[in-house]
């Protein structure tokens, strides 16, 4: 994928902020998400506690994913579930076409899975001649544009309702110009009635797999991987391998947290547990690695798997709210995709590390307390140090190193700079200057403060009485 | 208690009025300042940007500066977070460590140290507090909203305290300004937004100033409020602090 060439996330945040109204109105709408979160999260007393446990329990799930993972096989055979194992987006796209093949069925339908998107299931099932449709609705609608989704949680945060009437129009013939969210969902729920009532193969993600039990979790609001699930004879639920939750009580902890940091909803509209295939049925589970066991082994990015996709840290952080999620190039946008990506691809995604101010808001809404910034701050070393910033900047920061290292040569570049500044002020103030664009220079004061410090200093004064 | 006074290095360039006020204030109040002439820059600009092991020289130049104090004192959250998180010098760590102890922010350290919640004097101004990520969420100088756990504010402390002044509360309490050192330049589009879209939630409070603790984000809504020919100013906390009326 290292070929693919990608827009790097300035130029694509640049342009997404061309259209000032669009970007007002992601940026409040995703703002009213988190102030959502806030006021639901901060009703419980113990919420700073709750996201301790669940960090601990995953602290646990990664420092001893073997035994759980096999546990977890284990009883998910014994409940009659299909376990497969998938080392990276390749196997897991030919495992689920297998399944696919072995049934003859050339249609599916597919709940909310960030997974499969990060494993180009789509189009690689496109491919094979067999054709997927997406259930969820925010999914649905990016799905007839031949997007990719926006944001975890909200795959169509990124368009209005007026985006989505022309879509709806253009593709399932409603009427054009009728913005009413009802009628439009109302025109979906009838077209994916109708999906989920002949499809043969439904798959969905998994929320949370618990070990102890072999069961899965399936979280949605809208019910469409119930509907999906439930309907179809052979139910495929993929799973990146962090999903894993030791035990079934732990599920009060991760529930509570994860709806509450997603929407600032108590718990997502359905939960739903599936344990064994009803008879007759099949019941397949695909484990996936894809990097995820190179993350384990780099130490400082380890806790990145602690996520439970919630998406709080996108709803949070003020650059993903003014740059929109196709901006990240990457089917997990936003601060934790940040951290991801290029654990998948270095080279593909080293600008997005350093789409970020660091300011450390998504660290603080992070419900499992992933140290989101300071694995973005040290994403940048490691790319750096492997080569993958532009040499105009490796430059540029060495020249900074030696001036600023030397008082001598900080103080002679200093008065310099400060005279050009003030007496040819175009070398300064032009196009070259990405600052000047849409901001003024500093005004230009007539000494540095060492330089008054010299003549005003209690000391230098005590030393000039002397004199 | 002797006081080592760290001025970043653009303050030191661009900003000497706010260099001079935190001088001032801290002998007001009572401490023995003084300024190494030999400080450059924590280094900051090169770690953020990925280039921390290009940082050794100014970590040394640091430790050899700022030696020997009983506190280091500056007017900016980021750049002392950045010593506490960062300043290592494999060939004196000891000392090294010493710094990162000893290294505060300015309201910081007079609410800390020196005990002081109380400023005299009268500031008859509306007046919006930027606070600045690296003082609010590194060195915890205010309760963050995202957290849930009682507010406090160390900056706001000191504000409250002096008369006339009103300072209002913003819609978003402590949204960053888009500043993030290299940031600002090399994701230029999105750095301007928020920046503008903070100075909106000043202008929709009617203020007459923008004050924080960190010159580099004043310095940047700054920017963007002279190119928008606004009326409202910037002004770093140590000057409000050191400039009250009686």
């Amino acid at each position: 994928m290292s070929s693919e060439k990608t827009i790097p996330h300035s130029e694509a945040a640049a342009k997404f902020n061309k259209d000032v109204e669009r970007v007002n109105w992601h940026d409040e709408t995703l703002w009213f998400v988190r102030a959502k979160r806030d006021k639901s999260a901060h009703q419980i007393e113990d919420w700073e506690l709750l996201r301790e446990t669940a960090s601990q329990i995953k602290f646990n799930v990664l420092s001893n994913i073997h035994d759980y993972l096999v546990e977890f096989e284990a009883n998910a055979q014994r409940n009659g579930i299909i376990v497969h194992w998938a080392a990276d987006a390749k196997e897991h796209n030919e495992i689920v076409h297998s399944i696919m093949a072995k049934h003859d069925v050339k249609q599916m339908v597919k709940s909310k899975s960030m997974l499969t998107e990060e494993c180009h299931l789509n189009d690689y099932l496109a491919e094979k001649g067999i054709e997927v449709i997406d259930s969820d609705l925010g999914e649905y609608i990016v799905q007839l544009r031949k997007e990719p989704p926006s944001h975890i949680v909200l795959p169509a945060i990124h368009l209005k309702k007026e985006d989505v009437s022309e879509t709806f129009h253009e593709h399932l013939g409603t009427e054009k110009g009728n913005f009413n969210p009802q009628y439009l969902t109302e025109s979906a729920r009838q077209s994916l009635r109708n999906t989920f009532l002949t499809r043969k193969v439904a798959l969905t993600g998994v929320n949370f797999a618990v070990a102890e039990t072999g069961e899965f979790v399936v979280c949605t609001n809208e019910g469409n991987a119930d509907m999906g699930a439930h309907l179809a004879d052979v139910h495929i639920a993929c799973m990146g391998f962090e999903k894993l939750i030791p035990k079934r009580e732990h599920l009060g902890v991760f529930l509570r947290l994860l709806a509450r940091s997603a929407t600032g909803q108590p718990i997502t509209t359905f939960s739903s547990h599936f344990k064994k295939p009803r008879d007759g049925k099949e019941m397949h589970i695909v484990i996936v690695d894809n990097g995820r066991s190179t993350q384990l082994g780099r130490e400082d990015f380890r806790n990145s798997l602690k996520c439970i996709r919630c998406g709080a840290c996108m709803n949070t952080c003020p650059v993903y709210r003014r740059s929109g999620g196709h901006s990240y190039h990457n089917a997990v946008a936003g601060p934790i995709g940040s951290i991801l990506a290029p654990n998948l691809d270095m080279s593909k995604n080293a600008d997005l590390p350093f789409a970020s101010t660091l300011c450390g808001s998504c660290t603080n809404v992070c419900p499992v307390k992933i140290d989101i910034h300071d694995q973005l701050y040290k994403w940048r070393q490691v790319l750096v140090k492997e080569g993958h910033t532009p040499k105009a900047k490796t430059i540029a920061m060495k020249t900074m190193a030696t001036v600023l290292a030397n008082p001598t040569v900080f103080n002679i570049a200093g008065k310099s700079g400060r005279f050009v500044m003030k007496n040819i002020p175009g070398m300064v103030n032009n196009k070259m200057n990405k600052w000047y664009d849409q901001r003024e220079m500093p005004d230009v004061p007539e000494e540095s403060f060492r330089e008054w410090y010299k003549k005003n200093s209690r000391e230098s004064k005590a030393k000039r009485d002397e004199q | 208690m002797k006081i080592g006074l760290f001025i970043p290095c653009y303050v030191d360039q661009f900003y000497p009025k706010v260099g001079i006020a935190t001088y001032q204030l801290l002998q007001k109040l009572g401490c023995d300042v003084h300024f190494p002439m030999g400080q450059t820059c924590c280094g900051q600009p090169m770690a953020n940007s990925g280039y921390a092991h290009l940082t050794k020289g100014c970590d040394a130049n640091f430790i050899a500066n700022f030696s020997g104090f009983d506190y280091i004192v500056c007017p900016s959250g980021s750049c002392v977070l950045h010593v506490k998180d960062h300043l290592h010098d494999e060939k004196q760590e000891e000392k090294a460590a010493a710094i990162r102890n000893t290294v505060y922010e300015l309201t910081e350290f007079i609410t800390d140290v020196l005990k002081i919640d109380h400023i005299d004097g009268r500031f008859p101004y509306k007046v919006g507090m930027h606070v600045s990520c690296h003082g609010q969420r590194g060195l915890k100088l205010s309760q963050m909203s995202e957290l849930n756990a009682p507010f406090f504010s160390k900056p706001e402390q000191l504000l409250h305290s002096i008369k006339d002044l009103d300072l209002i509360s913003l819609t978003r309490k402590d949204e960053c300004c888009g500043f993030g050192g290299t940031f600002c330049v090399t994701e230029e589009a999105v750095s301007v937004k928020m920046g503008q879209d903070r100075i909106k939630d000043h202008e929709s409070h009617d203020v007459d100033y923008i004050t924080g603790g960190d010159m580099s984000c004043l310095m940047h809504l700054d920017g963007i409020l002279k190119r928008q020919k606004s009326r409202i100013k910037t002004i770093h906390i140590a000057e409000i602090l050191n400039s009250l009326e009686n």
